[in-house]
């Protein structure tokens, strides 16, 4: 069993639900409560130290069992709360796991956002030895690498600027260069290849192969983004509710997952965490009449309405949706393209609502994710793999081609027939 | 034979690299080991630090010798000449800007350390370090201010006269270290309480006001005449005088003082590292 790089043994996480409202515990309101009311606090204690009082438990991975050999790159794959990223997380000690144990054999690099700890008033150099010193490389190791970083990146002119006078692209260019050059044995991805445009996208998912395919190294690797997982990952796992449903080629677990519609949901609730500046609470598609409705007949207009929770006021902000059929991007959609600038926020709560017209999508199940993000300064939330399905009802396209449906958008162009 | 020599090989190899992840984790000398390991990290938090701090304010540098300076000038003022504080003998300014370094270099680490792992929570919540680099950071950065500073007492040591002995000058790195210890031991178990109570923060700044008053600083431990052993309980007070006994020859070097002062701040230290690996686990979940 020599090898065996990853064993995974039980591992359980357990959270609790919290139903108060506010952002944190102030050491003010124990105390107020204590000397308000000492013998209620006193039962509650009791009460919990006996286990009486009922905590709301949340377990986002529960007995867990995986064992990953030397070399092989996994890619997992799950919907939104399936606990890819507490996996995730844990694996890369960020948070401890409740229950279980995981055994590591070499050195473990996680990669599970770009650019972090990049400090907006250092310059580029800087910044690479910085966030090279925090993604666990040695200060030699990124000397010897610094070219190489540099011109992947192509950011050589500006070396010696600040990164917050950066474009946005600029930033995200080099921070993805400086963690592709980390040398693990063990290599730890979530979902950083959605970031850049779509040639830069395609430079990554080139140097993502290059990584793979040096010998010996093992990646696990998270995204929604299927075809990348189906170009990088010769095995996958395929998560739900904190278990694993599927260990298998990428191309079984793809096909299982893309042809599953159980998760159909009009309405999807998140669990929000106070910490974060904005956080997407709710999820609801709603059809012509604004009741939720997750099958949507071609010919009718939708809606999906976003619930947003806003905990600082934030400004430059950014919502958008990126709409996918069989795993492939077939509209990104944003806020801002109608008003052609960035939003800002107070704080409060918001609701904000995207029309989708009918005859947009063909018939066929369609996925979305939602991303809030500060404008490649940070990501402030996302939503993802929100499915929904377009049902062949009043479809005159259907009624001329016997049924069939074919292409992936729907729209009705207008024709103009003129005989001369 | 041959193949069980080998895999005996490959079992070493295997436990020298091997990470076991456990639900619970409570503090063993591992730890320290490992702080030890990403040394590199510390010095490049701490040079972060610097780095930011002095490119963001436009007098940069000068403001850590501003700060204690402009405070010394405005104490020996009003306390110095207009309330004719007594000063052991020697001259006020230098009097108070002794303690004053050392107080600043205490304060300033508690109330930075206290807030360290809100303020890298990006960080925290994204990648695995120790955590305790960054309270450690947070101090060597307080500890290059206090270094600049100390320069502007040389000066004055200078311009009013006084050299050190050989012994004042062999208790000083000891003081440093004390103040080191406690700095570290407070902010790690003020940084803990801080992720869960987040209003401890607010309430801190006051605090740290408050034991201004209560350490010698503005005035000698002497005035306290029969009652000053109460002042001895903050160690401190133990290291403020004592510094003034090393470099200005005050008092004799209080030996009990120090003794008491270094195994107080050795307790605190001890209790704000297990307390703070206890803690750690929650980090990044409550963050």
């Amino acid at each position: 069993m020599t090898d065996t790089i990853i064993e995974i043994k039980n591992i359980g996480k357990k959270y609790k639900i919290t139903h108060e409202r506010g952002r944190y515990v102030a050491l003010r309101d124990v105390l107020a409560g204590v000397l308000k009311a000492p013998f209620k606090f006193l039962k509650y204690k009791i009460k919990q130290v006996a286990g009486l009082e009922k905590q709301e438990d949340f377990w986002a991975l529960k007995d867990l069992n995986l064992t990953i050999k030397k070399g092989e790159v996994v890619g997992i794959i799950g919907r939104n709360g399936a606990g890819k990223s507490t996996l995730l997380k844990i694996l890369s000690q960020i948070t401890p796991p409740t229950t279980g144990e995981i055994k590591i054999r070499g050195t473990v690099g996680s990669l599970l956002e770009v650019g972090t700890g990049f400090h907006p008033e250092l310059t580029g150099r800087e910044n690479i030895f910085l966030n090279g010193a925090i993604l666990g490389m040695k200060r030699s190791e990124i000397a010897r690498k610094f070219d190489e970083i540099v011109a992947f990146a192509e950011i050589e002119k500006f070396l010696d600027t600040p990164v917050k006078y950066y474009s946005s692209g600029m930033y995200v260019r080099l921070a993805f260069s400086v963690a592709a050059h980390m040398e693990p044995d063990i290599l730890i991805v979530d979902e950083v290849l959605a970031v850049g445009d779509a040639e830069f996208q395609k430079k990554c998912m080139g140097k993502m192969q290059d990584i793979t395919e040096k010998k010996g190294r093992t990646i696990l690797f998270v995204s929604h983004n299927i075809n990348a997982i189906q170009q990088l990952c010769n095995k996958s796992i395929l998560l739900e509710k904190g278990n694993i449903v599927m260990f298998d080629t990428t191309d079984k677990v793809v096909d299982h997952y893309l042809n599953d519609t159980k998760g159909l949901n009009a309405v999807s609730e998140f669990n929000t965490n106070h910490g974060k500046d904005v956080q997407v609470s709710k999820i609801t598609i709603l059809n012509k009449n604004n009741t939720p409705a997750a099958r949507i007949p071609i010919s009718e207009d939708f809606s999906i309405k976003l619930n947003l929770e806003v905990n600082n006021d934030v400004t430059g902000v950014i919502i958008t949706l990126q709409f996918s059929y069989q795993g492939e991007v077939v509209l990104i959609s944003s806020i801002s393209d109608q008003a052609e600038k960035l939003s800002d926020f107070k704080k409060g709560d918001y609701e904000v609502i995207v029309s989708v017209p009918k005859f947009l999508f063909n018939v066929g199940h369609y996925h979305f994710d939602v991303t809030v993000d500060k404008v490649f300064v940070e990501r402030l939330d996302i939503r993802q793999y929100i499915g929904f399905e377009i049902q062949d009802i009043n479809n005159p396209k259907t009624a001329a081609y016997n049924g069939q449906n074919l292409g992936v958008m729907a729209s009705i162009l207008d024709y103009k027939v003129i005989n001369k | 034979m041959k193949l069980s020599s080998q895999n005996a090989t490959i079992a070493k190899y295997h436990m020298s690299n091997l990470t076991i992840i456990k639900p619970k984790k409570v503090f063993s000398f591992d730890d320290l080991r490992e702080v030890w390991q990403y040394r590199e990290l510390l010095y490049f938090f701490t040079w972060r630090d610097i780095k930011v701090r002095y490119k963001q304010t436009y007098i940069g540098i000068m403001w850590a010798v501003f700060q204690p300076f402009v405070t010394m000038v405005i104490f020996s003022i009003f306390f110095g000449i207009l309330l004719k504080v007594p000063s052991n003998g020697v001259p006020y300014p230098i009097f108070v800007y002794t303690g004053l370094i050392f107080w600043q270099f205490f304060s300033s680490s508690l109330a930075d350390t206290s807030n360290v792992l809100i303020a890298n929570q990006a960080i925290v919540t994204k990648v695995y370090f120790p955590r305790l680099i960054l309270p450690f950071s947070s101090v060597m950065t307080k500890f290059v201010d206090f270094t600049i500073a100390a320069m502007i007492l040389f000066g004055m040591m200078l311009y009013y006269g006084y050299t050190p002995n050989l012994v004042g000058i062999l208790v000083f790195p000891l003081l440093l270290v004390i103040t080191f210890m406690i700095s570290v031991g407070g902010g790690l178990i003020l940084a803990a309480i801080n992720v869960k109570y987040r209003d401890v923060r607010y309430v801190l700044p006051f605090f740290i006001q408050i034991l201004l008053f209560v350490t010698p600083v503005i005035y000698p431990a002497s005035v306290a005449e029969k009652y000053s052993w109460i002042l001895a309980i903050n160690p401190m007070t133990g290291v403020i005088q004592n510094a003034r006994a090393a470099l200005l020859g005050t008092t004799p070097i209080n030996w009990l003082l120090i003794s008491i002062s270094f195994i107080v701040c050795a307790i605190i230290l001890i209790v704000g590292i297990v307390n703070f690996k206890k803690a750690e686990r929650h980090f990044a979940d409550t963050i």
